[in-house]
């Protein structure tokens, strides 16, 4: 169950990138919308909805959105989500956002983030404007019928509110440390 | 023909591969028993070799056999489209191959 509603402002967060830098929150500032996505190497719902995440970030950075992946998962259950393998993931598939490493889990938790992929999406205040699933058929893009975030992104660049501002994320648990 | 269908609640898509594993038998004309069984702790997960959800095992056969490599643990499984999409669900395809192979005189 995740600690933010609809409206409430973005937790900030300071991480380790694929790029060697530290991001935070406040390096973003200069970016109209921000989606924090929580994210993992190994999680097939990651994967499945993997291409349209990269081409929803192609397809809006002119217009001030930057999406920010966050893998919070416990490297020691899964060797696939360690550092070193996001790096190799996030070259082979050109990631065109920063992917970063919550080792502590501490932003996962404080984000109360439960699943891999799991959209926060903040408006240019930094507050939460939808929550949950990229659309609504991970398996088929063809047959997607409700394109979540996207729809997300255009009431929110129009100043208005998303018809859909919740879903249920749909993924993998988070690999919490035991 | 045994069939078994090992799933973990954790991850969301065995009802539907369920679905999927027993469509696929009705319409290759199939009427084994499907053998559902729940994972619930690593220790089960290591016990049963499973990989991840959904497994599907015909006569002890996973129809996608796992590498080597592979961990036993409670996670999702990947699985591939035809044209290399990975997907959460094992495809109609790759369950009736099983299924027939199963079926030819060893």
């Amino acid at each position: 169950m995740a600690n933010l509603a609809i409206g409430d402002k973005a937790i900030d967060f300071s991480l380790l990138g694929v790029d060697d830098k530290t991001h935070a929150l406040a390096d973003y500032a200069g970016s109209d919308l921000l989606a924090v996505i929580f994210y993992c190497n190994h999680c097939p719902y990651v994967l499945a909805w993997e291409d349209r995440l990269i081409e929803a970030q192609r397809d809006y950075a002119d217009r001030g959105v930057q999406f920010i992946l966050i893998n919070s998962n416990d490297p020691n259950r899964y060797t696939v989500d360690d550092f070193p393998h996001m790096k190799t993931h996030a070259q082979e598939k050109g990631f065109p956002f920063p992917y970063l490493f919550d080792e502590s889990q501490e932003i996962a938790r404080a984000y109360g983030a439960g699943y891999t992929p799991e959209i926060f999406l903040f408006d240019s205040d930094r507050r939460l404007g939808y929550h949950g699933a990229p659309d609504d058929n991970y398996d088929e893009p063809g047959a997607v019928k409700r394109t979540y975030l996207r729809d997300a992104l255009d009431a929110l660049l129009a100043g208005k509110s998303p018809a859909v501002a919740q879903t249920p994320p749909v993924g993998c648990t988070i690999k919490w440390r035991r | 023909m045994k069939v078994e269908f090992l799933f973990w609640k954790g991850c969301p898509s065995h009802d539907v591969a369920l679905e999927r594993l027993r469509q696929v038998m009705a319409e290759e004309g199939i009427n084994s028993p499907v053998e559902i069984v729940e994972i619930e702790t690593e220790e089960g997960a290591r016990a049963a070799h499973f990989v991840g959800s959904p497994t599907i095992r015909i006569d002890g056969q996973d129809i996608d056999p796992p590498d080597e490599e592979a961990i036993y643990g409670l996670t999702c499984r990947v699985y591939h489209h035809e044209d290399g999409r990975a997907t959460p669900l094992p495809t109609h395809n790759l369950i009736r191959q099983a299924l027939l192979a199963a079926c030819e005189p060893g």
